[in-house]
């Protein structure tokens, strides 16, 4: 068990990884009107996803969000549940994508490290480069290709960080590996019903099927933001991960 | 077999409960005292295609506890064929749910915590806000719960409503609920779930491997898979649905979409019940039955003879290249009144032969082959033509089709294949030692084509070579 088990007492191996230079721009989310379009400056972003070691070195720092201390509030039962312990994991998870955090944990270590959760503008502005382009949401094999991971249960052991593509701006793992939580994750769905007639903001609810969508054809992204509103701020969940920006 | 029509003169004013029930079993109602007080708790027996749960023989509502998992998989869609399905339950269709009209239904939604995505379920029996799409959406290692009261009875799809709805419900996440009414329904000899649904691959019908779903397919609803409970031949061969003659069979059909509308039509039977839709209004004698996408119809005959009968949708490049064809055993005794079989079969001639020959044309000459040449179009010109009655070992049929294998017929004088082939032949003759009396009509073939054939034949089935030419053809042809 010692060998395979990764603890507090070995030193993590990926920790102090850099971040990618994000020139900013414009995003206009697929559920706005032109007029709604988000102008964004720029910004820097992990170029990977958190890893379980790296989650491990910040508990070693602030042990009040083990397992075992923090406060139910900020993180429902199944916290780190795929952890052996409080502060060990199996070895070959070391460097794969820390899961089974909660939104709440997932800002406390990005402020922990002088950094913050990427907002949905943000990240979506992100996540729609591919290798060679700033913006391939019009590239049609791209968007299967995000498809097909989207059509496939999780994998039993998270890939290591790094194993997917890098994209334009530098940034891996955007699409692949983890979902990942934004920092105001929950500000586009009020309800899970994806084809009700909601006052508020009905070209969105109408899901897959609305005329009103800037961009009906782009399941990949209509489904991160179904899982988005599927999920609360205390909830873990074994296929959300995060990274930060500043 | 018609049933006798329901005796709608019987009153249900007798059953003051009956205020909205189908008299689908008087017999059993006049008999049965009905109580519309809540009372008891059960779990709901869950069942997979084709399997019914058993019938309800409650006559009270209670609570009903349905316990659903969402199980994203890959399995396989055809033989050879792997496909990422979404599934309530773990198969495609989703697991039949039956519960009676009145029921509380308390509904728990678990999404396996392996799952990539979150989901929900619109149930069509719900009366309420999006038939439970919204309370029970569900991220990944949860679970939801809600309740609702079975208010309409019939036989409802329900689905995954989650964003792209499209999507959820064509990777196969559908399945049927069953509200009985308070009475009950007919009792029936089987009970059987066929759900039809149809998919779009990355790679055509048959294409190996793992295949992804395709966006555009789905968007021009151009499905490369039409199926009946998720698989092409999942109701075919060992897996066929079974019943006995006289037996009365109910088939619960439902139509998952998620574009299609399906044209369901039972091949060598006729429906003696179809309630349409799914409702409780009984329409008779039917052939074909229109099953929504989205909705459902219960279909219910009595089989009179031993058959294989076949389900199809009737749009019906749908059941021959897409998929969607099942099949039914019906064994037992024959009644040769209701359907003799085969009688006789005899050749039709039309007269003179003039329909099988081609309008003359100007003669082009045709260039003359080697022996190998003709051989070769030989073989293609038999397959095409001859093989049919004289079979592709050239063994023929005892008793209807001579033998053109190791033939004495033309052993001593290959003229006598070119006048048969030329003119056809009539009346008895005699093949290595079995007499033939039928008649072979005269085949519309050029005398270069028949020069081949009859040297490709010649040249193989253990017959003894030679070779024939378009010139010995014309001779024999002016005879």
């Amino acid at each position: 068990m010692v060998l395979c088990v990764y603890s507090m007492s070995a030193q993590p191996a990926v920790a102090g990884k850099g971040m990618a230079t994000i020139k900013g721009g414009s995003y206009l989310p697929l559920y706005s009107a032109d007029t709604q379009r988000i102008t964004l400056r720029a910004f820097n972003m992990d170029i990977y996803p958190v890893t379980n070691a790296d989650y491990l070195l910040f508990l070693s720092k602030y042990p009040e969000w083990s397992r075992r201390k923090v406060k139910s509030l900020f993180a429902d039962s199944s916290y780190l549940n795929h952890w052996i312990t409080d502060s060990s994991f199996n070895n070959n998870i070391m460097n794969s994508p820390v899961v089974n955090v909660s939104w709440f944990a997932a800002k406390k270590y990005c402020e922990c490290n002088g950094k913050r959760l990427p907002k949905v503008a943000e990240w979506e502005l992100v996540a729609r480069s591919n290798e060679k382009s700033a913006d391939a949401s019009k590239d049609k094999e791209f968007n299967q290709w995000v498809l097909n991971w989207v059509s496939k249960p999780t994998a039993k052991v998270l890939p290591n960080v790094g194993t997917t593509f890098k994209n334009y701006y530098g940034v891996y793992d955007m699409h692949g590996l983890v979902w990942e939580w934004t920092y105001d994750f929950n500000s586009a769905l009020t309800t899970g019903e994806s084809r009700g007639n909601s006052s508020l903001d009905n070209t969105f609810f109408c899901g897959g099927g609305s005329f009103d969508s800037k961009d009906i054809n782009n399941y990949a992204s209509f489904m991160r933001f179904a899982m988005r509103s599927s999920v609360k701020a205390n909830y873990c969940v074994p296929n959300i991960g995060f990274r930060c920006v500043k | 077999m018609k049933q006798p029509i329901f005796k709608f003169a019987i009153t249900v004013a007798a059953f003051c409960i009956m205020a909205l029930g189908c008299n689908n079993s008087q017999e059993e109602s006049n008999t049965k005292q009905y109580s519309e007080i809540l009372s008891g708790e059960e779990v709901a027996v869950l069942t997979d295609a084709p399997n019914v749960p058993p019938p309800i023989t409650r006559t009270h509502p209670t609570k009903v506890i349905v316990t659903l998992e969402v199980i994203e998989k890959e399995m396989e869609m055809m033989d050879g064929v792997k496909y990422n399905f979404w599934t309530f339950g773990g198969s495609v269709p989703g697991k039949f749910i039956r519960v009676r009209q009145g029921d509380v239904v308390e509904f728990h939604l678990k999404n396996n915590p392996n799952n990539k995505l979150p989901h929900n379920i619109d149930l069509h029996a719900v009366s309420g806000q999006g038939g439970g799409a919204a309370a029970t959406f569900t991220a990944p290692g949860h679970e939801t719960q809600f309740t609702f009261t079975a208010l309409n009875h019939g036989l409802y799809i329900y689905h995954c409503a989650t964003a792209p709805v499209g999507m959820h419900i064509g990777n196969g996440m559908y399945g049927l609920i069953l509200v009985e009414p308070k009475e009950g329904l007919k009792k029936v000899d089987k009970e059987y779930y066929v759900c039809q649904g149809d998919f779009y691959t990355k790679g055509a019908y048959g294409e190996s491997g793992l295949q992804q779903f395709n966006m555009d397919k789905a968007l021009k609803e151009q499905p490369d898979y039409v199926v009946f409970n998720g698989k092409v031949g999942a109701l075919t061969g060992d897996n066929a649905l079974k019943a006995k003659v006289g037996e009365t069979v109910r088939l619960f059909v439902g139509n998952g979409g998620p574009n299609l509308v399906s044209s369901f039509h039972v091949i060598g039977e006729i429906f003696d019940n179809v309630y349409q839709e799914g409702g409780c209004v009984a329409n008779h004698d039917i052939q074909t039955t229109l099953v929504p996408a989205g909705g459902s119809a219960i279909t219910e005959f009595k089989c009179d003879v031993p058959a294989t009968l076949i389900l199809v949708d009737h749009s019906i490049f749908r059941t021959f290249n897409k998929g969607s064809l099942g099949m039914l055993k019906v064994e037992g005794a024959e009644n040769k009144t209701v359907f003799s079989g085969q009688q006789d079969d005899r050749i039709y001639q039309a007269e003179g032969g003039a329909s099988q020959t081609m309008p003359e044309g100007p003669v082009v000459a045709e260039k003359a082959l080697t022996k190998d040449e003709k051989i070769a179009q030989g073989k293609a010109l038999y397959t095409s033509i001859c093989q049919a009655c004289h079979q592709a070992d050239a063994n023929g049929i005892n008793g209807s089709f001579p033998p053109l294998a190791k033939s004495d017929y033309f052993a001593s004088d290959p003229n006598k294949a070119i006048r048969a082939v030329l003119h056809g032949v009539s009346g008895k003759i005699t093949v290595n030692g079995k007499t033939f009396d039928g008649i072979m009509p005269k085949q519309t073939m050029s005398d270069g084509q028949i020069a081949s054939v009859i040297t490709y034949v010649l040249n193989n089935f253990g017959n003894k070579g030679g070779e024939v030419t378009a010139a010995d053809v014309a001779k024999q042809r002016r005879k």
